[in-house]
């Protein structure tokens, strides 16, 4: 078995380009992990992948993953930011790659706010 | 505190990210005969004088508010020279950081690579904005540059599924073909 050439992603670009212009390249969510070292010494890395795991599994097109740097307290790491279309923020906390999993299956594909997870503590 | 030397690479790279990198170049190198392990970083970003350079290396030191103690730099450096390894950093005001780490494989205490693949996967598809150029040496050589992806993705979201999929098992095979059990 060949190693797997970059090549390759052409034949998925031009497949998911017609998906694309249905979509008019518009997303409904967008998730934004911030990555301070208390984060990633608290999982924060396993948390994204746990995200973009989930998009893959679930095949969603409606969301996109970013990351930025410290945000939140040290205690409550890891955290992610829920954002829809309209600027309605969720900030989850404590979070793992199991609980990032069930975000995508609630709220990204549900539209349902996952409540247990939600940061009870307010932010500065 | 960190269990894996690839979430040291994770940390050390939202350095870069925080200094507003566009390149980022990771350089890993397994040397077998001299039981070394070398992990360089580059970056274009906003660099630092001379003073602050010496100030980062020590455990007290960060820009970001009081509350908060930056640990990133002084931690690896003392997993580093804890493993029988060096530590060096150079930077220059206005034109980047060069950071270079090396530990003895075979050290007790060195902490194992973990999830190489799923730090670079996320700092890739999190930061569509920045180029990032992977080399990985060991028994031999695999070399990822996000610009080649950016380039045949065009407006296609690395978040898309069928992206995501693709780059998983090309980063994890291409990975696992020269990678040694580290
Ligand atoms: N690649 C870099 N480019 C510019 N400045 C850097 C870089 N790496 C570190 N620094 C500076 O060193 C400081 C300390 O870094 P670090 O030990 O990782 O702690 P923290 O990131 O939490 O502040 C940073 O806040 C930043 O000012
Ligand atoms: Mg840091």
């Amino acid at each position: 078995m060949g190693r797997i050439k970059l090549e390759d992603l052409r034949k998925i670009r031009e497949e998911t380009k017609k998906k694309m212009d249905v979509r008019e390249g518009t997303y409904e969510y967008r998730i934004v992990v911030p990555m301070g070292t208390s984060g990633i010494a608290a999982g924060a890395r396993d948390v994204l992948k746990g995200f973009l795991d989930a998009i893959a599994e679930h095949d969603l097109h409606n969301v996109i993953v970013t990351q930025t740097g410290f945000m939140g307290t040290d205690v409550i790491q890891p955290v992610a930011l829920v954002e829809d279309r309209e600027g309605n923020k969720v900030m989850y906390c404590n979070l793992n790659a199991e609980k990032a999993k069930e975000i995508i299956e609630r709220h990204i594909m549900k539209g349902e706010k996952v409540k247990e997870y939600v940061v009870s503590t307010p932010l500065e | 505190m960190m269990e894996e030397l690839a979430l040291h690479i994770m940390d050390i790279l939202q350095n870069s990210l925080a200094a507003g990198a566009n390149e980022i170049v990771l350089d890993i190198e397994e040397d077998e005969e001299r039981d070394t392990l070398k992990i360089k970083v580059e970056d274009d970003g906003r660099g630092m004088g001379p003073d602050e350079l010496s100030k980062v290396q020590d455990p007290f030191y960060t820009t970001k508010r009081k509350s908060h103690v930056g640990l990133g730099i002084p931690m690896f450096k003392w997993v580093a020279e804890h493993c029988d390894g060096h530590f060096s950093m150079e930077s220059e005001l206005g034109r980047g950081t060069r950071l270079e780490a090396s530990f003895r494989m075979s050290h007790i205490d060195r902490p194992p690579m973990g999830d190489l693949s799923g730090t670079l996967l996320s700092l890739v598809v999190a930061n569509p904005g920045v180029r990032f150029v992977i080399r990985y040496r060991g028994r031999g050589e695999f070399v990822f540059d996000s610009k080649d992806v950016k380039e045949i993705l065009g407006d296609v979201p690395f978040t898309f599924p069928e992206v995501l999929r693709f780059l998983r098992e090309y980063v994890e095979k291409g990975l696992g073909e020269v990678r040694r059990a580290i």
